[in-house]
Protein backbone atom coordinates (compact mmCIF):
# COMPACT_ATOMS: atom_id res chain seq x y z
CA UNK A 1 0.00 0.00 0.00
CA UNK A 2 1.11 3.72 -0.94
CA UNK A 3 -0.32 6.66 0.96
CA UNK A 4 1.42 10.30 1.73
CA UNK A 5 3.02 11.00 5.39
CA UNK A 6 3.90 14.56 5.44
CA UNK A 7 3.69 14.93 1.53
CA UNK A 8 5.88 12.51 1.09
CA UNK A 9 4.82 9.20 -0.58
CA UNK A 10 5.19 5.88 1.94
CA UNK A 11 5.29 2.18 0.65
CA UNK A 12 4.57 -0.60 2.78
CA UNK A 13 4.29 -4.53 2.43
CA UNK A 14 0.70 -4.30 3.76
CA UNK A 15 -3.02 -3.67 2.43
CA UNK A 16 -4.27 -1.87 5.64
CA UNK A 17 -2.16 -0.70 8.47
CA UNK A 18 -3.16 0.88 11.81
CA UNK A 19 -1.26 4.02 12.87
CA UNK A 20 0.05 2.27 16.03
CA UNK A 21 1.63 -0.28 13.14
CA UNK A 22 2.84 2.58 11.17
CA UNK A 23 4.70 4.14 14.32
CA UNK A 24 6.58 0.64 14.67
CA UNK A 25 7.27 0.27 11.66
CA UNK A 26 8.69 3.61 11.26
CA UNK A 27 10.55 3.93 14.34
CA UNK A 28 8.64 7.16 15.53
CA UNK A 29 10.23 7.35 18.65
CA UNK A 30 8.96 10.98 19.75
CA UNK A 31 6.29 10.72 22.82
CA UNK A 32 3.97 13.57 21.66
CA UNK A 33 2.71 14.00 18.49
CA UNK A 34 -0.29 15.05 16.43
CA UNK A 35 -1.57 12.95 13.51
CA UNK A 36 -4.39 14.18 10.92
CA UNK A 37 -5.60 11.62 8.52
CA UNK A 38 -7.06 13.43 5.59
CA UNK A 39 -7.25 16.19 7.57
CA UNK A 40 -9.40 14.73 10.39
CA UNK A 41 -7.70 14.53 13.92
CA UNK A 42 -6.74 11.07 15.16
CA UNK A 43 -6.60 10.93 19.18
CA UNK A 44 -4.01 9.44 20.65
CA UNK A 45 -6.14 6.68 22.48
CA UNK A 46 -7.68 5.65 18.87
CA UNK A 47 -4.04 5.14 17.07
CA UNK A 48 -4.66 1.05 17.56
CA UNK A 49 -8.12 1.00 16.07
CA UNK A 50 -7.31 3.63 13.54
CA UNK A 51 -6.32 2.15 10.01
CA UNK A 52 -4.24 4.16 7.05
CA UNK A 53 -5.77 3.06 3.77
CA UNK A 54 -4.10 2.82 0.38
CA UNK A 55 -4.14 6.53 -0.79
CA UNK A 56 -4.47 8.61 3.04
CA UNK A 57 -3.11 11.84 3.44
CA UNK A 58 -1.22 11.38 6.49
CA UNK A 59 0.24 14.41 8.67
CA UNK A 60 1.95 14.28 11.67
CA UNK A 61 3.34 16.91 13.84
CA UNK A 62 6.23 16.26 16.68
CA UNK A 63 5.54 18.04 19.97
CA UNK A 64 9.09 19.16 21.67
CA UNK A 65 9.10 20.81 24.84
CA UNK A 66 10.55 24.03 25.24
CA UNK A 67 8.64 27.22 25.29
CA UNK B 1 -0.57 48.85 2.12
CA UNK B 2 0.72 51.18 5.15
CA UNK B 3 1.18 50.31 8.09
CA UNK B 4 -1.81 52.42 9.68
CA UNK B 5 -4.58 50.66 7.02
CA UNK B 6 -2.62 47.19 8.64
CA UNK B 7 -3.09 48.74 11.86
CA UNK B 8 -6.49 49.48 11.42
CA UNK B 9 -7.12 46.00 9.90
CA UNK B 10 -5.58 44.46 12.53
CA UNK B 11 -7.47 46.24 15.52
CA UNK B 12 -10.36 44.43 14.41
CA UNK B 13 -9.39 41.07 15.35
CA UNK B 14 -9.05 38.66 18.71
CA UNK B 15 -6.20 36.67 19.04
CA UNK B 16 -5.78 33.90 21.71
CA UNK B 17 -2.64 32.80 23.15
CA UNK B 18 -2.07 29.28 25.71
CA UNK B 19 0.64 29.93 27.80
CA UNK B 20 2.62 33.07 28.63
CA UNK B 21 6.59 31.95 29.17
CA UNK B 22 8.82 32.39 26.43
CA UNK B 23 6.99 31.85 22.95
CA UNK B 24 3.80 33.23 24.40
CA UNK B 25 5.51 36.81 25.98
CA UNK B 26 7.23 37.45 22.84
CA UNK B 27 4.53 36.64 20.26
CA UNK B 28 1.93 38.71 22.35
CA UNK B 29 4.16 41.61 22.00
CA UNK B 30 4.99 41.79 18.38
CA UNK B 31 1.38 40.85 17.80
CA UNK B 32 0.52 44.39 20.35
CA UNK B 33 3.31 45.98 18.17
CA UNK B 34 1.40 45.33 14.56
CA UNK B 35 -1.73 46.48 16.41
CA UNK B 36 -3.89 43.04 17.00
CA UNK B 37 -6.94 44.90 19.18
CA UNK B 38 -7.70 41.83 21.45
CA UNK B 39 -5.22 39.13 22.80
CA UNK B 40 -6.38 36.69 24.91
CA UNK B 41 -3.60 35.40 27.63
CA UNK B 42 -3.83 32.76 29.81
CA UNK B 43 -0.85 31.53 32.06
CA UNK B 44 -1.22 30.04 35.65
CA UNK B 45 2.89 30.73 36.93
CA UNK B 46 4.40 33.61 37.84
CA UNK B 47 7.36 35.36 36.89
CA UNK B 48 10.31 33.77 38.45
CA UNK B 49 14.81 34.68 37.47
CA UNK B 50 15.08 32.15 35.85
CA UNK B 51 12.44 33.48 32.81
CA UNK B 52 14.40 36.61 32.66
CA UNK B 53 16.84 34.71 29.96
CA UNK B 54 14.12 34.90 27.51
CA UNK B 55 10.63 35.73 28.55
CA UNK B 56 9.38 39.39 27.63
CA UNK B 57 9.28 40.62 31.67
CA UNK B 58 11.90 43.01 34.29
CA UNK B 59 13.60 42.09 37.06
CA UNK B 60 11.19 44.61 38.99
CA UNK B 61 8.32 41.80 37.98
CA UNK B 62 9.74 38.97 39.32
CA UNK B 63 6.78 37.32 41.76
CA UNK B 64 3.60 38.91 39.75
CA UNK B 65 1.38 36.63 37.72
CA UNK B 66 2.61 36.27 34.21
CA UNK B 67 -0.79 37.16 32.84
CA UNK B 68 -0.53 40.12 34.64
CA UNK B 69 2.88 41.32 34.17
CA UNK B 70 2.50 40.95 30.27
CA UNK B 71 -0.72 42.71 30.34
CA UNK B 72 1.43 45.41 32.24
CA UNK B 73 4.32 45.34 29.52
CA UNK B 74 1.46 45.39 26.42
CA UNK B 75 -0.10 48.63 27.67
CA UNK B 76 3.27 50.12 28.15
CA UNK B 77 3.91 49.59 24.37
CA UNK B 78 0.54 49.63 23.16
CA UNK B 79 -2.08 51.05 25.32
CA UNK B 80 -4.73 50.92 22.28
CA UNK B 81 -4.74 47.26 23.17
CA UNK B 82 -6.68 44.94 24.97
CA UNK B 83 -5.57 42.29 27.13
CA UNK B 84 -7.90 39.36 28.58
CA UNK B 85 -5.64 38.17 31.31
CA UNK B 86 -6.35 34.83 32.76
CA UNK B 87 -4.22 33.55 35.23
CA UNK B 88 -5.46 30.19 35.51
CA UNK B 89 -4.00 26.30 34.36
CA UNK B 90 -5.75 25.79 31.39
CA UNK B 91 -7.87 22.08 30.41
CA UNK B 92 -10.17 20.70 28.19
CA UNK B 93 -13.09 22.76 29.92
CA UNK B 94 -12.04 25.61 30.37
CA UNK B 95 -10.50 26.30 26.90
CA UNK B 96 -13.48 26.13 25.11
CA UNK B 97 -14.92 29.12 27.31
CA UNK B 98 -11.68 31.45 27.21
CA UNK B 99 -10.79 30.97 23.54
CA UNK B 100 -14.14 30.50 21.45
CA UNK B 101 -14.20 34.06 19.54
CA UNK B 102 -10.75 34.09 18.87
CA UNK B 103 -9.93 34.32 15.09
CA UNK B 104 -6.43 32.22 16.04
CA UNK B 105 -4.92 30.48 18.45
CA UNK B 106 -1.33 30.60 19.49
CA UNK B 107 -0.20 26.90 21.28
CA UNK B 108 2.71 28.47 23.38
CA UNK B 109 3.35 25.95 26.17
CA UNK B 110 6.53 24.68 27.40
CA UNK B 111 5.37 21.18 28.18
CA UNK B 112 4.68 18.63 25.37
CA UNK B 113 1.78 16.84 26.93
CA UNK B 114 0.04 20.88 27.51
CA UNK B 115 0.84 21.16 23.83
CA UNK B 116 -1.03 18.13 22.96
CA UNK B 117 -3.50 18.48 25.26
CA UNK B 118 -4.79 22.03 24.02
CA UNK B 119 -4.58 20.87 20.33
CA UNK B 120 -6.36 18.21 20.59
CA UNK B 121 -9.03 20.16 23.01
CA UNK B 122 -9.47 22.91 19.71
CA UNK B 123 -9.30 20.54 16.94
CA UNK B 124 -11.85 18.44 18.46
CA UNK B 125 -13.89 20.85 19.92
CA UNK B 126 -13.41 24.46 18.04
CA UNK B 127 -12.38 23.28 14.63
CA UNK B 128 -13.02 26.30 13.03
CA UNK B 129 -10.02 28.25 14.60
CA UNK B 130 -6.55 28.05 13.32
CA UNK B 131 -3.85 26.90 15.56
CA UNK B 132 -0.51 28.12 15.31
CA UNK B 133 2.06 25.41 17.27
CA UNK B 134 5.22 26.03 18.84
CA UNK B 135 7.36 23.07 18.63
CA UNK B 136 10.94 22.74 18.98
CA UNK B 137 13.23 25.97 20.03
CA UNK B 138 15.76 24.58 22.78
CA UNK B 139 19.61 25.35 22.18
CA UNK B 140 21.62 27.72 20.04
CA UNK B 141 22.91 27.99 16.48
CA UNK B 142 21.45 25.83 13.92
CA UNK B 143 19.19 28.34 11.90
CA UNK B 144 18.62 26.34 9.15
CA UNK B 145 16.66 23.44 10.87
CA UNK B 146 14.07 26.25 12.08
CA UNK B 147 10.72 25.71 10.00
CA UNK B 148 7.14 26.61 9.34
CA UNK B 149 4.81 23.97 7.97
CA UNK B 150 1.37 24.80 7.18
CA UNK B 151 -0.88 21.40 7.46
CA UNK B 152 -3.99 22.35 6.38
CA UNK B 153 -6.24 25.95 6.72
CA UNK B 154 -6.42 25.43 10.50
CA UNK B 155 -3.08 24.05 11.95
CA UNK B 156 0.41 25.31 11.32
CA UNK B 157 3.91 24.17 13.10
CA UNK B 158 6.87 26.58 13.70
CA UNK B 159 9.92 25.25 15.42
CA UNK B 160 12.36 22.65 14.23
CA UNK B 161 10.32 20.21 15.64
CA UNK B 162 13.04 18.07 17.02
CA UNK B 163 15.22 19.54 19.93
CA UNK B 164 13.65 19.05 23.29
CA UNK B 165 14.03 21.25 25.74
CA UNK B 166 16.22 19.50 29.03
CA UNK B 167 18.52 21.55 31.39
CA UNK B 168 21.59 20.11 29.67
CA UNK B 169 20.00 21.90 26.67
CA UNK B 170 18.09 24.81 27.31
CA UNK B 171 15.86 26.98 25.58
CA UNK B 172 17.53 30.25 25.07
CA UNK B 173 16.47 33.39 23.99
CA UNK B 174 17.36 33.74 20.37
CA UNK B 175 15.55 30.83 19.02
CA UNK B 176 12.81 31.16 21.42
CA UNK B 177 12.13 34.67 19.76
CA UNK B 178 12.72 33.41 16.59
CA UNK B 179 10.09 31.15 17.18
CA UNK B 180 7.56 33.12 18.46
CA UNK B 181 7.83 35.72 15.83
CA UNK B 182 7.40 32.86 13.53
CA UNK B 183 4.39 32.32 14.93
CA UNK B 184 3.39 36.04 15.53
CA UNK B 185 4.06 36.27 11.29
CA UNK B 186 1.78 33.12 10.51
CA UNK B 187 -1.10 35.20 12.89
CA UNK B 188 -0.38 37.77 10.69
CA UNK B 189 -0.53 36.51 7.46
CA UNK B 190 -3.66 34.61 8.14
CA UNK B 191 -5.58 37.82 9.50
CA UNK B 192 -4.77 39.75 6.70
CA UNK B 193 -6.26 37.40 4.46
CA UNK B 194 -9.57 37.51 6.51
CA UNK B 195 -12.24 40.40 5.32
CA UNK B 196 -13.63 40.80 8.68
CA UNK B 197 -13.86 38.98 11.75
CA UNK B 198 -16.68 36.73 12.35
CA UNK B 199 -17.85 38.58 15.47
CA UNK B 200 -17.74 42.16 16.32
CA UNK B 201 -16.10 43.62 19.71
CA UNK B 202 -16.69 47.00 21.25
CA UNK B 203 -13.84 49.14 19.76
CA UNK B 204 -12.50 51.34 22.28
CA UNK B 205 -13.25 55.24 22.07
CA UNK B 206 -9.84 56.90 21.76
Amino acid sequence: MKFLLNKREEEFDKEILSVNEMLVLKKFSFRMRIIKINGVLVPKERYNSTMIHEGDDVSMIYLMSGG
Amino acid sequence: MRFSEINAHLFLFRVGIAGAGGLGSNCAVALARCGVGTLVISDFDVVEPANLNRQYYFINQVGILKSFALKENIAKINPDITVIAHPVKLNKLNIPEIYSGCDVIVEAFDSDDMKEMLIETVLTGMPEIPVIIGSGVAGWGNNEAIRYRKIDETLYVCGDETTEATDELPPLAPRVAIVANMQANTVIEILMNKNKPKNTYEIPIK
